[in-house]
């Protein structure tokens, strides 16, 4: 084990215009991928604040018991998909109307009474915010007796649900392309690597070495290069996310968790590339 | 120790490299293998250390069956052989010492061990001075002796050595032949391709002539058959 360590840590040393441009290549692939990562990130982000304001408004008929519609609050607010529901009297309708519809202020001050019903405001939980569940829940919210109206932002909500299709599809497809040109543009220099040393293993195999035995040095590098390039990369783009912060727009950063997924990501593909490259050197010789 | 019965080689493009070659080296022996480049030399050696298996026929090394030895037990084999050749093939990163050591290192063996055996090999072949010198720094005879320093630390049953003066001016060639005369003396059965009569002529060992991948001439066997003493 020693002698792997060893050896593959003198890999580096014998040649390190390779070993760093292996390092820059990797850093770089996984660099753009993360790039593209953040766009994700961030977009999925954008997309769950303007989902989060989806709202359904149930009206209710006026006269109905104050009592009747707590109760009802409570069932809505019992209900699987419901975050919030809020119960808006008329006279808080009309004092938020008046608040925000500074155009029509002196109208509503005129009149001698209150023209807007009350209303349960009903948030969804996070997950629950597409078309087919605001659907579901403004249905039921029809099905109560006392409601005289549902409203909610049919066509706002069905373009979210597009947006956010179009956007899971767009970061599969690119992101899968990345990852594979990632781990091809990996995988060939870690097969410089491998070329490089071919006299190497020639003379390893001659003198009794196993096939294992010759591998591993190769594994590990490619692990380290791999991780190398991985934390590079998570540099470059933090270095990138806080000149986008700064000069162009507010953005989020990876959370630890998908920073380290990166940094996973890019030993795991140093060393898959290590074992195929070596791997066919080793049976082809 | 190491047995060909009826083997025939073909490549693939080459056509026919082996044609019935049949001989048996003994423990301790010294064997020439002769002839034309292309006559079969280097495919009997390969043959012999696995890097090839038989087309048909036997081959056995040293308790190896190789017409049908798995890829698992070819380096076992191999350290049981110790193999030089005509371009030394050491590593140019690596001084005298860490070449020979490398041998020793991949066959797993006690690093605490490894210094003391390595000297022993390197003063065998007389370089024991040069020990931390790199092969550029070092004459064809010099790293010849380096080389096979390398394929003796293992303690090898058999030195197998192909044209290992071929690059090697008349002085280190004779330098060089000595040492191995000294190793087979030693008790290591010693098998050397060459195409050098003059080094062939110069020594009362066993020689075995390939013709275009034929045996066509055994001194084992031939003198016997004249009533001469088998060496």
């Amino acid at each position: 084990m020693t002698l792997t360590v060893r050896e593959a840590l003198l890999a580096f040393r014998r040649a390190p215009l390779l070993s760093a441009l292996s390092v820059t290549t990797i850093a770089f692939s996984l660099f753009v991928l993360g790039l593209f990562g953040l766009v994700a990130v961030n977009l999925r982000q954008a997309l769950r604040g303007v989902a989060e304001r989806v709202e359904i408004v149930a009206y209710v008929l006026p006269g109905t018991q104050i009592e009747t519609v707590t109760l009802a609050q409570q069932d809505i607010e019992a209900f699987p998909e419901v975050l919030s529901a809020n119960f808006v009297p008329e006279d808080s309708a009309l004092a938020r109307a008046r608040r925000e519809l500074v155009e029509f202020r002196d109208l509503l001050r005129e009149m001698e009474r209150n023209p807007l019903p009350a209303s349960i405001e009903v948030k969804l939980k996070p997950g629950y915010q597409d078309a087919a569940h605001v659907n579901a829940v403004a249905e039921r919210l029809r099905g109560f007796s006392f409601v005289d109206d549902v409203r909610y932002g049919r066509e706002w909500v069905e373009n979210i649900d597009r947006l956010r299709g179009l956007a899971a599809a767009v970061g599969v497809v690119v992101g899968a392309a990345f990852a594979v040109v990632a781990v091809i543009i990996i995988g060939t220099t870690i097969r410089m690597a491998v070329l490089q040393r071919s006299r190497e293993i020639a003379i390893m195999r001659l003198v009794g070495a196993t096939d294992g035995f010759i591998r591993r040095p190769f594994l590990l590098q490619g692990a380290l290069k791999g991780l190398l390039g991985g934390l590079v990369a998570v540099a470059l783009s933090y270095a990138a996310y806080v000149l986008i912060n700064r000069f162009l727009i507010a953005s989020s950063f990876f959370t630890a968790l998908q920073a380290l997924a990166v940094v996973v990501f890019g030993t795991v593909i140093g060393l898959m590339g290590s074992l195929l490259s070596v791997g066919r050197h080793l049976r082809r010789v | 120790m190491i047995k060909f019965t009826s083997v025939f080689k073909t490549y693939a493009k080459g056509g026919l490299a082996l044609k019935d070659v049949s001989f048996h080296i003994a423990k301790g022996e010294f064997a020439f293998l002769t002839g034309h480049s292309g006559a079969g030399k280097s495919t009997v050696l390969k043959l012999v250390y696995a890097d090839e298996p038989p087309s048909s026929g036997e081959v056995r090394v040293s308790g190896y069956d190789v017409t049908s030895i798995g890829a698992r037990d070819v380096p076992h084999l191999r350290r049981r052989l110790g193999i030089v050749f005509q371009d030394f093939r050491l590593l140019e990163d690596r001084t005298a010492e860490e070449n020979v050591a490398f041998a020793l290192e991949v066959t797993g063996a006690r690093r605490s061990a490894i210094p003391a055996r390595v000297m022993r090999v390197l003063t065998q072949v007389g370089l024991a001075a040069k020990a931390g010198a790199y092969p550029r720094e070092l004459s064809g005879g010099e790293q010849q002796r380096v080389a096979i320093a390398r394929a003796l630390v293992n303690e090898p049953q058999v030195l197998l050595a192909d044209e290992p003066t071929g690059n090697l001016d008349e002085r280190a060639t004779r330098g060089v032949f000595q040492l191995l005369r000294d190793i087979n003396a030693s008790g290591t059965a010693v098998v050397m391709a060459t195409h050098d009569l003059e080094l062939v002529r110069s020594a009362p060992y066993r020689v075995i002539e390939l013709q275009d991948g034929a045996v066509v001439y055994d001194s084992a066997v031939d003198e016997a058959a004249a009533g001469g003493e088998p060496a």
